[in-house]
């Protein structure tokens, strides 16, 4: 609060993102604590979380006031115009404070208050249980083990507590594997396939450098395979491209040397780092920003972008990871260097085509938990949540999603949730409003006592479940129903609804999707509605049958008896409610106006005196003698 | 008519034909796409050769296993054809048992046309200055021009317009009078030949105090250039009320080229992401698609907002005019986003317009042996047209099977419609005698079903599409229709059209009970009072 010296500035103007010509709305600024709102004179709200600020810019002063530029990570782009600098800079100042904490104590999550009692948040917390989910996988069993290695997170700060590794892997042999690995992240087992009995480990890079060996790690991996009885080979994915993982040969880490390893094949996929990644997403972001954005420039930007390259390379290397399990029934041993941003990447994603329980809702929460939280993928440095090195923030986790929903748009039945479900959680992966996603490891999240001050996010998207699930979801009936995602080039494609998020103007203006969720929901109600007129029907007629039984006898008793109870008359009227056509709002043609596309902006210009000939550019009114 | 694909059975021997007066002849009957054919298959003896087109009506009958088909001609002359076999003779009956509910060569009639706006408006009449083709072989029998220009000055404007195709009216916008005419370009040459007749017909249905918009669908510069040619663009000191907009779609070459581009691209399933990227790129499919759309766009909302005429040309009249005109009006008329409304605007911007599909369509974009004259203006349009269903899902009556059925006929059909390049060619041709019409088979309920949008709900509103190149995506149902499987997308729709159904199915059931009960109550009621 010490940081906000304005809180409401009168008279700013919004913006519109893609006009040339400064069209406007104009409005109250209002800065609270924890946001930043816009109220324009139709009374539309616009909330943007200071969290969710990504950089504000204060342009050079104009005639009309200042312009202050703010970007968002969910892709939210305003610019406004504030009247007098004076203002601006205080609220420049203040969101700069306010957009990026230094302390984990002072982020949304810890003041946030849902109106849960204790024992309701602990329950929120105790929804995804990973203990059940390691045995819904199947394990322990004959191969696998609960280690207890890590209990106190002596081995490995960033991994969790619970380990599940090859049962003939001794405690000194776990130990010993774990000092040949990069930050100490020996090779655990991620998912357990439990109908090809093959496994997806993960670990970081080796510590080999050009010469260097460790027989606990060769017989580590050799238990893994051996905890696979049909086949005794193993893949060992390296996820990095060759080039980087013979650099870091040279800092005394490295990848796995085939000689030294018995059984195993050694394989390269090539899914850049973090920076590349980073500078990729940038580069997107300045194509699609652009005003006035010719169909060249938009494909051009995006090649050069890379950012689908990327995508593929990811998709890919999953495919490759479960056509492993699946068609060779191998297992596979997934790092990249420190094994928690592509090898979470490969391995989540991997799981998600080989088991269908994690196109579920509930199965896509736990999936998140086991492989992202838990194996200590880094979300507050990656999302950069606090004020820190602006080098490790990186759209790893992004890119995961993305993958999901180009899988949604190949298999539109295999998910049970929408796309909406994933703009969610990438929403609150910056949010900080619930604790799942602070800091960086489990260690780091327990000494927060995040589950003791902060909500989970889980049970509040499943209470809204509704909102994100998909209407033509069809479950599949076998649980390894694989899916094989085709990765032609052609098939990628930008995803507008994630970039464009809040761009309403590029949306199309009437939803299939919506319609159909309704449809489902209205469906539901109506085959209630069937079932409660067809028992109303039903007495009616039974009464009329006693009533002609009763016959003449009771005719005068009748008279004196209102044939229609009241009870019945509330019902037909709630039915006539329910009978309502499908939500008409969704029908509305939303924001489809011809100013709010740009043909042309040059109403005004038509009652000025003629020129020779007007060009009208996409967006652009531009006169030409 | 050919309907090979309706034969199931294309030969049965034995069949035996009665006709009154002649002794009953057995012999094999054959079923082609024209023809039913029975031959005695002797020298010297009759066979019967039956047009498909000449049957009006069929009956079956069956004793036994032998069946009986009697055909009742549109000459009046009734025969009779005993098929052994139940089989057989049901396949036979089906065959030739299409049934023209109407013939589509009149379904769209110019004189239909314009009643739908001439109770509006007093400006316009019909013209039939152009029967017989004489002066405009690319314009229909009929055309619509304002009634202040009699038919004398016509022929004058037609002297100073490309083709003779002076400006005619292409769209009458009901919510505020306005219209687009189409045109081809004005002779100006470099001297800036002007004609009075020209000026007055174009200034004829301007209101007083207020101007309109000439788009030309050409670059300053092209237009420009096409004066050395003798055409050109309308002078402004001559049209002092009209404001001139050039916008550059391009045409012939250039388009086919880009769709063959296109094409490879899509079908090289080796590229990498850079090489497909650079490569749809390089195609400018979507900028084409992008620019003709902004065009459509900028035209519909003079109309719409600026309250302004509007009159479209480029060089001929016959290609990009086309576009903008019959985009403009999907844009802004509810009646062409309906199925037959959309099919009397083929007809009308395309087909009567004089869009030349023999020469645009002669062939795609494998062909080895390229002709300047073919170019995917028609592809262009539809997928167009498939841009804003996209965006305005529930808008349109027909989906996107019915656009891909349109570019298939467009191209290759059994159909007389988009045979020649032109009303006087069709009429040469005598396709209205000689072939069916597409029309006529389109729209058989059965038929019709497959092209039906499950969402449509009529709206009577404009709807302005975003043209934004993040909301124009490749037309994958066209582009990438053989490259890939489309099975998971299949089954998604069938299940979206099964919800819809269910929800229809559940809101009658609904209906019915209601009214069930109600007339139960009031049967009720009525027994308690005496």
């Amino acid at each position: 609060m010490e940081h906000i010296r304005t809180t409401k500035v009168e008279q700013v103007k919004l913006l519109d993102r893609f006009s040339t010509s400064n069209k406007s709305l104009t409005g109250t600024l209002y800065l609270t604590a924890t946001h930043l709102l816009f109220i324009d004179s139709h009374q539309k709200e616009t909330w943007i979380l200071h969290h969710h600020i990504a950089s504000v810019e204060k342009l050079a002063l104009t005639t009309s006031g200042c312009p202050l530029v703010i970007q968002c990570k969910n892709f939210r782009t305003v610019h406004f115009i504030v009247p007098r600098e004076r203002d601006c800079h205080d609220i420049y100042n203040s969101l700069l404070q306010l957009s990026k904490q230094a302390k984990y104590e002072d982020l949304y999550a810890f003041s946030y208050n849902p109106k849960q009692n204790d024992s309701e948040r602990l329950q929120g917390w105790q929804l995804i249980d990973l203990a059940e989910e390691y045995k819904r996988m199947g394990v322990p069993n004959s191969h696998w083990q609960l280690s207890d290695a890590n209990r106190d997170y002596k081995i490995c700060e960033t991994y969790p507590r619970e380990l599940y590794v090859p049962r003939i892997a001794s405690k000194p042999i776990i130990v010993g594997s774990s000092k040949f690995r990069s930050k100490g992240r020996f090779p655990v087992l991620s998912y357990y396939h439990q109908d090809k009995e093959a496994a997806i480990c993960r670990c970081s890079q080796p510590l080999s450098g050009f010469s260097a060996r460790c027989l606990e790690d060769e017989h580590l991996l050799q238990a893994i395979s051996k905890a696979n009885p049909v086949n005794r080979y193993m893949y060992v994915m390296d996820t990095r491209p060759k080039l980087n993982a013979m650099a870091n040969r040279a800092a005394g880490k490295g990848y796995e040397n085939e000689d030294n390893y018995s059984n195993i094949r050694f394989q390269f996929v090539g899914i850049e780092n973090i920076h590349v990644m980073r500078s990729s997403l940038q580069k997107l972001l300045e194509v699609n920003g652009t005003k006035g954005l010719s169909v060249n420039d938009f494909y051009s930007g995006l090649e050069s972008s890379g950012w689908l390259r990327h995508i593929k390379a990811v998709m890919d290397a999953a495919i490759f990871l479960a056509k492993a399990i699946t068609v060779e029934n191998a297992s596979v041993l997934v790092h990249c260097s420190d094994g928690w941003d592509r090898t979470s990447q490969v391995c989540s994603l991997g799981s998600l085509l080989l088991d269908s329980y994690y196109r579920t809702i509930k199965g896509f929460m736990v999936l998140i938990e086991k492989d992202w939280i838990s194996f200590g993928h880094k979300f507050s440095e990656r999302c950069g949540q606090l004020d820190g090195d602006p080098k490790e923030v990186s759209p790893v986790f992004t890119q995961f999603l993305e993958c999901v929903w180009h899988l949604t748009e190949q298999f539109p039945q295999a998910f049970e949730f929408s796309e909406a479900f994933l703009l969610q959680i990438h929403e609150h992966i910056h949010s900080c409003q619930f604790g799942n996603f602070l800091g960086n490891c489990q260690k780091e999240r327990e000494e927060l006592k995040l589950k003791e001050k902060t909500y989970s996010l889980w049970p509040f998207l499943l209470e809204d479940q509704k909102k994100y699930l998909n209407p033509l979801y069809s479950s599949e009936s076998h649980r390894f129903t694989v899916l094989e995602p085709n990765t032609v080039s052609f098939n990628f494609k930008f995803w507008r609804n994630m970039y464009h998020q809040f761009d309403r103007t590029l949306h199309p203006r009437q939803s299939v999707f919506n319609i159909i969720m309704n449809m489902n929901e209205q469906n539901k109600q109506l085959e209630k509605d069937i079932k409660d007129l067809e028992s109303q029907k039903g007495s009616k007629i039974k009464q009329r049958k006693n009533k002609q039984t009763d016959g003449i006898l009771t005719k005068e008793l009748l008279h004196s008896v209102h044939p229609e109870s009241p009870n019945l008359k509330t019902s037909l009227c709630f039915k006539e409610q329910t009978l309502l056509p499908v939500n008409d709002a969704l029908r509305t043609i939303e924001g489809s106006s011809p100013a709010d596309n740009r043909y042309s902006e040059y109403a005004e210009e038509f009652s000025k005196s003629e020129p020779a000939v007007v060009s009208l550019e996409y967006g652009v009114a531009r006169m030409t003698c | 008519m050919e309907f090979a694909e309706l034969i199931k059975t294309p030969r049965v021997d034995n069949v035996v034909l009665h006709r009154p007066f002649y002794p009953a002849v057995e012999g094999t009957l054959c079923l082609t796409g024209h023809h039913l054919i029975l031959s005695s298959r002797q020298d010297n003896t009759e066979e019967l050769w039956l047009l498909h087109s000449n049957i009006d009506a069929i009956d079956k009958r069956f004793v036994g296993s032998l069946g009986t088909i009697i055909i009742k001609c549109k000459d009046f002359r009734i025969i009779q054809l005993d098929i052994p076999g139940m089989e057989e003779c049901l396949n036979i009956a089906s065959s030739i048992e299409f049934e023209v509910i109407e013939d589509g060569w009149h379904s769209f009639l110019p004189e239909q046309e314009f009643e739908l706006y001439s109770s509006a408006t007093s400006e316009w009449r019909l013209s039939y200055v152009y029967k017989g083709f004489a002066v405009c072989p690319s314009y229909p029998p009929i055309v619509t021009v304002p009634k202040s220009i009699d038919d004398e000055a016509l022929r004058k404007v037609a002297t100073f317009r490309h083709g003779g195709r002076f400006p005619v009216l292409s769209y009458y916008h009901k919510k505020n009078g306005m219209v687009i005419m189409r045109s081809g370009q004005p002779l100006t040459g470099t001297n800036g030949r002007r004609c009075k007749e020209d000026e007055k017909l174009i200034n004829a249905t301007l209101r007083a105090g207020k101007r309109g918009y000439i788009i030309d669908t050409r670059s300053l510069n092209v237009a420009q250039q096409t004066r050395a040619k003798g055409g050109g663009f309308e002078q402004e000191a001559h049209y002092p009320q009209w404001r001139r907009i050039h916008k550059s779609i391009e045409r012939y070459h250039i388009l086919q080229e880009s769709l063959i581009k296109l094409v490879e691209a899509c079908n090289d399933q080796t590229h990498n992401m850079d090489r497909w990227l650079s490569k749809l790129e390089a195609s400018n499919w979507l900028t084409h698609i992008k620019e003709i759309l902004t065009t459509a766009c900028l035209a519909a909302q003079c109309i719409d907002r600026e309250g302004a005429l509007i009159l479209i040309h480029g060089t001929e009249g016959t290609d990009s005019t086309l576009q903008v005109t019959s985009l403009a009006q999907i844009i802004l008329e509810p009646r062409s986003r309906t199925i037959r409304g959309f099919e009397a605007l083929i007809e009308r911007e395309w087909l009567q317009a004089g869009h030349p599909f023999q020469q645009r369509c002669a062939q795609s974009a494998y062909c080895n042996t390229k002709q300047k004259w073919e170019a995917p203006v028609f592809l262009l349009f539809l997928d167009c047209v498939w841009q804003i269903l996209r965006q305005f899902p529930c808008s349109f009556e027909f989906n996107e099977n019915f656009l891909i059925m349109l570019f298939e006929h467009a191209y290759a059909s059994q159909f007389g419609t988009f045979l020649g390049n032109n009303e006087s060619e069709r009429c040469k041709l005598k396709l209205q005698q000689k072939t069916m019409s597409l029309w006529s088979w389109v729209n058989q309920p059965s038929e019709l079903s497959k092209f039906t949008n499950p969402l449509f709900e009529a709206n009577n509103l404009v709807i302005w599409p975003s043209v934004a190149p993040q909301s124009l995506p490749l037309w994958e149902g066209i582009f990438l229709r053989w490259n890939r499987s489309s099975k998971y997308l299949d089954e998604a729709y069938e299940e979206m059209v099964n919800i819809i159904e269910y929800n229809k199915e559940l809101q009658a059931k609904v209906n019915i009970l209601r009214r069930q009960l109600a007339e139960l109550e009031t049967e009720d009621g009525m027994q308690e009072s005496p």
